[in-house]
């Protein structure tokens, strides 16, 4: 365990945020100078532990001299950068990227910082016309096994899983975007069943989903059911029994039985992902 | 790499050579292991991956679809991750993941330029006679539609135009594409770019020596780099994809790093709806662009040149691989190129039907083997380019520029043209004019002009509308005719040259019909990787199809507004930005209202 960071020190970077002066360390994005100011930036397919894909582009900002708006969670902060980040066009742009995404993506089990940020915005998907005359990603839930559940109609495309599928984490590269425009979604190999993919049943890319669109199967079943709640449920932060690495497990307890098991994005161990033992492993907790 | 899982399906024979056959070129080209770089979230493992587009249309070709033994076999070669092979393989129109039920799928372009010349009901007749068909986008055939391409198993395409079920039969059965058109221009002593188009023969080193080829790569070798980039930059030359950034200054920035390998690019996935120059160009003196990209590569350091080549162009595909191998045995390409000591090759790849890889960062993408997603930018090609090495990236036009630039000189070669856009122009004609076609004109001719050069509107004496610089352009009305066509004034009228289209419409073309078919290029071209574009082009097109069947204008406008003004401002790369132009310049001038 190393938690005091040994780094050479970073030279500073000076730029303008909303009017204020912002020195943040080389190398930081405009995201991280924002929120160093305590300035809200809403992000979507951003996540502390992986590499961003500024894809959603609902973090936007404005930067002087520059033509179009930038992703703030990928730019590197700029001396001199003079950055607004509530002007007319990021509003507008915000605004529309949430009622794109809500006309045709199911977002009621998104974060709920999602829903708070559409109302910020007054965001409006019913203007884009008639959930029934306009295109969708409407489909049935993949349920192929009883670890988890694809749930493709709440699936906003931002690679998350991708990422901590491939890269960012588990290095097993079961599945990607496949597909084109807005026919493009996540797939396994000719949509073979995960069981018959390179799925190593990890559970990370459940880890990072912001939107419930990937979900552990006994989440899915309590919610068809209709007794999934949140506010009834405990976390109990515990140590993984199965071997010595030492991650960090965060028990979900909804009557007594475990729901869920996720581990904290900053534990310096995990960074928030573990295998299928640790995250599937629990039954003998129970029995 | 990791350990990878692959499936249990075997290849076929034939795909199985097919693959082997690609990956037997491993060693040809040299490609180092790239950097890891925060653009998509992607190491690039690069010494085999860029060899997966080859292998796809290895097995396209061999079994008329990408089958999964197939394609399991290919990432087992390559060490590919199936699941990404398979999204790179299903993010081309040209590769079909079904058995099929056809040797030869018909494609046929309903694009903007091919539907009022009778391109849908040529797609009835060719299914009442048997064929599998399929609606294409613009095909880039558009001086003579409706335009055909035939993707054949185990053979080569056809590209027939005009097509018709006749014509489709003879070509199938004489295995033989249509013939390249003339130029109506051909012998006109004013031409620089088309000079010997319609003159050479282009399948003949010989003759285009003959005809003062390769006097341009004598002239560059003679000044040494740093003079070659001195003249491109004195004679003013801008890029002619579209975005008109100076060629001299993205050579500097290529010549100025200190990263090796570094790579030259030609951008010649020309697919703009109603553009066709470079195709004209490829197809009619493709040793041109072979000598551009010797004298470009060799002025910026780069030891490889990369040539992507949309897929739909299936006769310029085999003259300007042709035209490479007979350079390579002339000694003209490799490792000694004319005698100077210098290294410089060309790789020819070819595209599979996606308009959003003739988009810079995408079009690396597509080479490296991943999808044709755009990267963000910043980092530029300059520094961040194909394998995220410094590249430059250039248009076939473009290049071929050089050529007078390299023979007469930077400040004779600003003679033409206007002091902010020296040079001359290819325009690409289509739709009521008499004589569609390519034409080449010096910057400052006027929109009347460059149609009175193509024989003048048919049936009228003005135009109804005009569709400028493509899909990606903007229309414009009679009251525009005399706008001087250069980068300065058009830019100052808020429209654009793009890639050069002139398409003309008549009263009698359906104009809200057309305005909707641009909406569903976009929607049907856009990567999908970002939410303004991925959703905002549908949202678009959704628009137009309510407008066509009776919603008034007054109760989408707001919502057009903030459609262009999301896909514009927060769009990842400039398909999204530029995805609402064509459709609000429709609407400004009234052409959503004038048809109705």
């Amino acid at each position: 365990m190393n938690d005091i960071p040994v780094s050479t020190p970073r030279r500073l970077v000076e730029l303008t945020i909303d009017g204020g002066t912002v020195r943040v360390p080389e190398g930081s994005t405009i995201l991280d100078a924002c929120r160093q100011e305590g300035i809200d930036t809403p992000t979507l397919c951003w996540a502390e532990n992986l590499t961003p894909v500024n894809v959603c582009r609902v973090c936007v900002v404005e930067v002087e001299n520059s033509r179009v708006l930038v992703p703030s969670c990928s730019r590197a902060a700029e001396d001199g950068m003079v950055v607004a980040t509530d002007s007319e066009k990021v509003r507008t742009s915000r605004k529309m990227v949430y009622e794109l995404l809500a006309s045709s993506v199911d977002l009621d089990r998104a974060d709920a910082e999602v829903h708070a940020w559409m109302d910020h915005y007054g965001a409006d998907p019913s203007r884009m016309g008639d959930r029934g005359d306009i295109a969708t990603v409407a489909q049935r839930p993949k349920v192929q096994d009883d670890l988890y559940v694809r749930d493709y109609e709440r699936c906003i495309l931002c690679y998350k899983c991708v990422e901590a599928c491939g890269e960012d984490a588990q290095h097993t590269f079961a599945i990607a975007a496949a597909g084109r425009g807005f026919d493009a979604h996540i797939s396994t190999e000719f949509d073979v069943t995960l069981p018959d993919s390179a799925c190593v049943y990890c559970g990370n890319c459940i880890g990072v989903c912001p939107t419930g669109a990937l979900v552990f199967k006994t989440e899915h079943d309590m919610r068809e059911e209709g007794s999934w709640d949140e506010e009834a449920q405990s976390v109990t932060t515990t140590v993984c029994t199965f071997c010595g690495v030492g991650c960090n497990l965060e028990l979900h307890v909804q009557e007594e039985q475990i729901v869920k098991v996720t581990s904290p994005t900053d534990h310096s161990v995990t960074n928030g992902h573990l295998c299928i033992k640790g995250r599937f492993g629990w039954q003998h907790a129970q029995s | 790499m990791p350990d990878l899982r692959f499936g249990d399906a075997g290849p076929t024979d034939e795909e199985r050579i097919a693959v082997d056959d690609v990956v037997a070129d491993l060693g040809a080209v040299l490609v180092v292991e790239g950097e890891r770089l925060v653009y998509a979230g992607r190491a690039r493992t690069a010494e085999r991956r860029h060899l997966l587009l080859p292998a796809l249309h290895a097995i396209q070709r061999a079994s008329g679809w990408i089958s999964p033994g197939g394609l399991d076999y290919a990432c087992r070669q390559l060490e590919v991750p199936p699941a990404e092979a398979y999204g790179v393989a299903t993010f081309y129109h040209l590769f079909t993941h079904e058995v099929p039920t056809a040797t030869d799928v018909v494609h046929v372009c309903d694009d903007v330029a091919c539907r009022p010349v009778g391109a849908l009901d040529l797609i009835d007749e060719l299914r009442a006679a048997g064929h599998h068909v399929k609606a294409s986008p613009c095909l880039g055939q558009c001086e003579r539609g409706p335009a055909v391409l035939v993707q054949r198993t185990g053979g080569h395409d056809l590209t027939i135009a005009p097509g018709s079920v006749d014509g489709v039969a003879v070509a199938i059965s004489g295995r033989t594409s249509s013939a390249s058109v003339t130029l109506h221009q051909a012998g006109s002593p004013g031409l620089r770019l088309l000079a010997r188009v319609g003159v050479v023969d282009p399948g003949s080193l010989d003759d285009y020596r003959a005809n003062g080829g390769y006097r341009a790569l004598d002239a560059a070798l003679a000044m040494g780099p740093d003079r070659v980039i001195e003249e491109v930059t004195t004679a003013g030359l801008s890029g002619r994809g579209g975005a008109a950034f100076p060629t001299g200054a993205k050579w500097r920035g290529v010549a100025d790093q200190q990263g090796r390998p570094r790579h030259l690019v030609c951008n010649a996935d020309e697919s703009e709806p109603g553009t066709f120059k470079d195709r004209v160009v490829m197809e009619g003196d493709p040793f041109s662009l072979v000598e551009a990209m010797t004298i470009a590569g060799i002025a910026i350091g780069a030891e490889q040149g990369w040539l992507y080549l949309r897929g739909e162009y299936p006769v310029a595909a085999h003259r300007l691989r042709s035209a490479i191998e007979q350079a390579r045995v002339a000694g003209l390409l490799g490792d000694d190129v004319a005698g100077s000591g210098k290294r410089f090759d060309i790789d020819l790849r070819v595209g599979a039907g996606a308009y959003i890889c003739g988009e810079e960062t995408a079009l690396f993408n597509s080479i490296e083997g991943f999808r044709g997603e755009p990267r963000n930018k910043p980092p530029f090609p300059t520094t961040h380019g194909l394998f995220g090495q410094p590249t430059a990236i250039n248009n076939v036009e473009t290049l071929v520029n050089v050529l007078p630039i390299m023979v007469d000189g930077g400040e004779a070669y600003r003679a033409t043209g206007t002091e902010r856009s020296p040079g001359t122009r290819l325009f690409c004609l289509s739709g009521r004019v008499a004589n569609p076609g390519i034409y080449e004109h010096e910057f400052g001719i006027t929109l009347r002009g460059v149609l009175e050069a193509a024989g003048g509107v048919i049936g009228a004496d003005e135009p109804h509308a005009v569709l400028l610089g493509g899909a990606a352009g903007f229309f414009v009305r009679s009251g525009q005719l005399d706008l001087p066509l250069t980068l300065e004034d058009t830019r100052a009228a808020g429209v654009s040259l793009g890639s050069g289209v002139v398409m003309v419409f008549g009263e009698e073309d359906d104009m809200v019909d057309t305005v909707r078919r641009v909406a569903e290029f976009f929607r049907d071209e856009s990567c999908g990787q970002c939410v303004p574009c991925r959703v905002g082009t549908i949202r678009q097109e959704e628009v137009l199809v309510r407008l066509r069947d009776g919603a008034t204008l007054d109760a989408e406008r707001d919502l057009l507004d903030d459609l262009a003004a999301v896909m514009g401002d927060a769009s990842i790369c400039g398909l999204g930005q530029m995805a609402s132009g064509a459709v609000r310049s429709a609407l400004d001038l009234g052409l959503l209202e004038g048809s109705r």
